[in-house]
């Protein structure tokens, strides 16, 4: 196909033509970033959490005697374990995503201080005697808490447990200990330190991070004997019974603690309430692009609809001396293809100038470099979609009207 | 004249109705999105406290220890220590000054039989009211001596009576809160600044409802309420003494009415950290006081994805006024013969440019109208979001009018170029062609 005289004509129709490249450069750019964004959402809304989610229901309570927690605790759950279907009960002081963390700084240096600045910030979990199965926590080193390490564990008020055992997250052994086995390891916080003796599948913390998954994964676990801290049940259940259990528990619950306050819900509800900001962006951006890119192809079946009817003529008498139907078809086709070509160079320069300014604004991170030929292949293909109709009717425009005067 | 080019103008657009209900659509859809991503962003970054935000300051110190610090870079803490809370209290340096932590209030429901529930709570100092000019429907606020003598007093809000008491004057019954008889002292009427400015940093949300009940900090801390918040820089044996713990989670607030009040403030916060670290309390000199917008700003309270959204609206509004602009153009230059015989029968330039503004106005004004009903769509949509501010999401006068400016000067601005180029066709070969 020769371009030459599709530039002659572009340059005699040098507005419309600009109008059309804009509009593509536009629509390339706000694509690439709102694209980059969706992606980046649909992640973290879906970021992997190594416990059993989909049975899991979490019941909390609230406003309970901190005094009478030895006692309570167990009956709590055996009142819990007579549920019809529960096959797991168990006692933890939060549960990921909750948003309700306890975190404290600890270092690698038997004379580390919460202070330091070298330390790492981590999420404290406490489990209760069977709170490590009702999760379903995955081991993937070392060993679950015995009986002994709850038997021997207290908090009271203060802001570190009393034990001498924690499992951590594989994140946090690679983290910490790089390459070595993080079994045996001690984590500090003068005067209290704890044995690493054993490794589970990454935990989400109570808030996640959206920057780094390594702090999102930055969790710990310590055992607790029943103190007034462990104010979550987590009960586990085939997942078409949760809706059913949660009322069943917060009722039962509620009516064996008259002065406290059972709320209950399944983690599939504690998860989508976390992330329900982040989904309902997404799909405004998803939104915003179905339109932006439908308003772009009607713009361009619009003026390319008027170049062909002003054309009219001009494209009779091309028919009359020789031009084939196919040969009209692919010179409209080739002249959107290079002004899409050009609107998405532009519109690349552009995108990548947005993710910049971004960067330096906003919590984002560099786009990858494929999501550039990915929408400009996009909008290559919009474009060539868009001009299918006025292209057809311009070449269905017979030879004859070239003998007519327009 | 302005009467025929209406006419002329409408003839023209309703002689090819899909070009214009493209433009119009294109247009209306672009000002809607901005329209709605503009309502929420106004909503979520205005003034709390209007008439009084410029006198209120937040001031800031650093006891955190050395280990960390970077001089010039390192900021001031957000939040305070008791210690601090009470130091800057005391000294009495400011017309007004309260210090206050968010707290999960268990309240007892009053029918029996009944379960407690959970309501948000602040513990605060007896100038909080006073200072934040939150308006009474009964009573009022408590006393400093109050404050000292540790009086089991509470404040309720407006939703609470009207739950609890059905709206009645409740002034002098008893609420009991975590457990402990309190009296209430006042009932406020509906009070929810926007954003919920005083609890920044101290664990609570930005937007939506006000708190329910407001106590005494030394009264409620006295029935074991815990704060939203606490940062531990220190060792700590028992974290039921947040009172003497290495910890901060209390928030100041101070009211200044003069510039010269505000410096004397600022030479005095200096001091005090001199003063602190001469007793070895404090190793970090630096000390801050944003008023109430600067430290909003500070605190990026407005969430990203608002203004993401807003800055996208209007990168989606441009291709859709740039769209504008391509059709337009197109019918305009199709109409060249038109042009022609009006010119050639004495019509200038002036008025045939007049003619295609009118042209794009209406066109403007329709996308104005529909952009209005895309708003109250998205804005519709929004509240039925899980946002937090998502109750709040309406449209007011201002945007009202807001909209139909930009709907304007959108459709001028697309309607300049093709109403120029019309303007200057020459007259002779269009009525040759025709």
């Amino acid at each position: 196909m020769e371009i030459r005289p599709i530039f002659a004509s572009l340059r005699k129709h040098r507005i419309p033509a600009i109008l059309i490249v804009l509009e593509i450069a536009l629509a390339c750019a706000v694509l690439c970033n709102a694209v980059f964004m969706i992606g980046k959402r649909v992640g973290d809304i879906g970021m992997s959490n190594a416990i059993d989610e989909s049975g899991l229901s979490v019941i909390s309570l609230d406003g309970t005697d901190p005094k009478l927690a030895a006692s309570d605790i167990p009956r709590n759950l055996a009142a819990l374990r007579g549920i019809a279907g529960v096959q797991a009960v168990g006692a933890t002081s939060t549960v990921p995503l909750s948003g309700n963390n306890w975190g404290w700084s600890f270092g690698l240096k038997s004379d580390s201080l919460v202070s330091d600045k070298g330390n790492t910030n981590l999420t404290l979990y406490f489990l209760g005697a069977g709170a490590d199965q009702a999760l379903g926590l995955q081991l993937k080193q070392g060993r679950f808490f015995n009986a002994d390490d709850y038997a021997d564990s207290s908090m009271g008020s203060a802001a570190l447990p009393v034990t001498h055992v924690t499992i951590v997250t594989e994140s946090v052994a690679a983290q910490l200990w790089q390459g070595k086995s993080a079994l045996g390891q001690v984590l500090y916080s003068k005067p209290s330190y704890y044995t690493v003796v054993g490794v589970v599948a990454n935990v989400l913390r109570p808030y996640a991070s959206t920057r780094s998954a390594q702090r999102s994964y930055a969790a710990t676990f310590f055992p607790l004997r029943a103190e007034s801290t462990l104010s979550s049940y987590v009960l586990r259940s085939a997942p078409q019974d949760r809706a059913r259990i949660v009322r069943e528990a917060e009722q039962k619950l509620g009516e064996v603690n008259p002065s406290a306050v059972a709320k209950g819900q399944t983690f599939s509800d504690i998860r989508d309430k976390y992330f329900a900001d982040m989904r309902s962006m997404a799909w405004m951006l998803v939104l915003v692009c179905v339109v932006m890119l439908a308003v772009t192809a009607f713009g361009i079946v619009g003026l390319t609809s008027f170049w062909v009817a002003q054309r009219r003529r001009q494209i009779g008498i091309r028919r009359a001396v020789g031009a084939t139907r196919g040969d009209i078809l692919s010179y409209f086709r080739t002249e959107n293809f290079l002004l899409t070509g050009m609107g998405v160079v532009i519109g690349m320069v552009l995108a990548f100038g947005i993710n910049v300014y971004l960067m330096q604004h906003y919590e984002m991170d560099r786009m990858p470099w494929y999501y550039l030929p990915g929408s400009a292949i996009a909008l290559w293909l919009l474009g060539q979609l868009a001009v299918l109709g006025p292209a057809l009717r311009a070449a269905a425009v017979p030879p004859v009207v070239a003998t007519r005067s327009a | 004249m302005f009467t025929y080019y209406l006419e002329l103008a409408v003839r023209s657009l309703r002689r090819n109705k899909v070009l214009t209900t493209l433009m119009v659509l294109a247009l209306g859809l672009g000002i809607g999105a901005c329209i709605t991503t503009l309502t929420v962003l106004k909503l979520l970054s205005g003034d709390p406290l209007p008439q009084k935000s410029a006198q209120l300051f937040y001031p800031q110190l650093d006891p955190f220890p050395l280990d960390g610090y970077v001089a010039g870079e390192t900021k001031p803490q957000p939040i305070m220590t008791y210690t601090d809370a009470m130091n800057l209290l005391h000294a009495h340096k400011a017309t007004h000054q309260a210090a206050m932590a968010m707290t999960n209030a268990k309240i007892a429901s009053l029918r029996a039989n009944a379960h407690p529930f959970y309501s948000d709570g602040v513990m605060t100092t007896s100038d909080f009211f006073g200072m934040f000019d939150a308006p009474f429907q009964y009573g009022g606020g408590w006393s400093a001596g109050d404050d000292d003598s540790r009086a089991q007093v509470v404040v309720i809000a407006d939703f609470l009576n009207d739950k609890l008491f059905d709206g009645a004057n409740s002034v002098g019954r008893t609420l009991r809160i975590n457990d402990h008889d309190f009296r209430i002292v006042g009932v406020l009427k509906h009070w929810a600044p926007q954003p919920r400015f005083y609890a920044q940093e101290l664990g609570g949300r930005s937007y939506g409802d006000g708190d329910a009940v407001f106590l005494p900090l030394h009264s409620a801390r006295a029935a074991q309420m815990g704060a939203g918040n606490d940062n531990c820089f220190d060792t700590i044996i028992d974290l039921k003494n947040l009172e003497t713990a290495p910890c901060i989670w209390l928030g100041v607030w101070v009211q200044l009415d003069s510039s010269s009040a505000v410096s004397d403030y600022k030479k005095f916060l200096a001091n005090y950290a001199q003063q602190q670290i001469a007793l070895g309390r404090f190793h970090r000199a630096d000390t801050g006081l944003p008023d109430l917008m600067q430290w909003l700003r500070d605190e990026m309270v407005v969430p990203d994805d608002v203004r993401l959204q807003a800055g996208l609206a209007f990168g989606f509004l441009l291709i859709c006024v740039i769209n504008t602009v391509g059709l337009l153009l197109a019918k305009c230059l199709r109409r060249s013969p038109e042009i022609g015989v009006r010119r050639a029968l004495g019509a200038t330039r002036r008025t045939i440019f007049a003619q295609f503004m009118i042209e794009a106005g209406i066109v403007g004004l329709a996308g104005g109208v529909l952009g209005l009903i895309f708003a109250e769509l998205g804005l519709f949509g929004i509240r039925h979001q899980p946002a937090e501010y998502a109750s709040l999401a309406h449209l007011d006068l201002a945007m009202f009018a807001f909209t139909f400016v930009v709907a304007i000067v959108a459709s001028l601005i697309a309607g300049l170029l093709p109403a120029w180029r019309a303007c200057v066709l020459a007259p002779a070969p269009q009525l040759k062609a025709g």
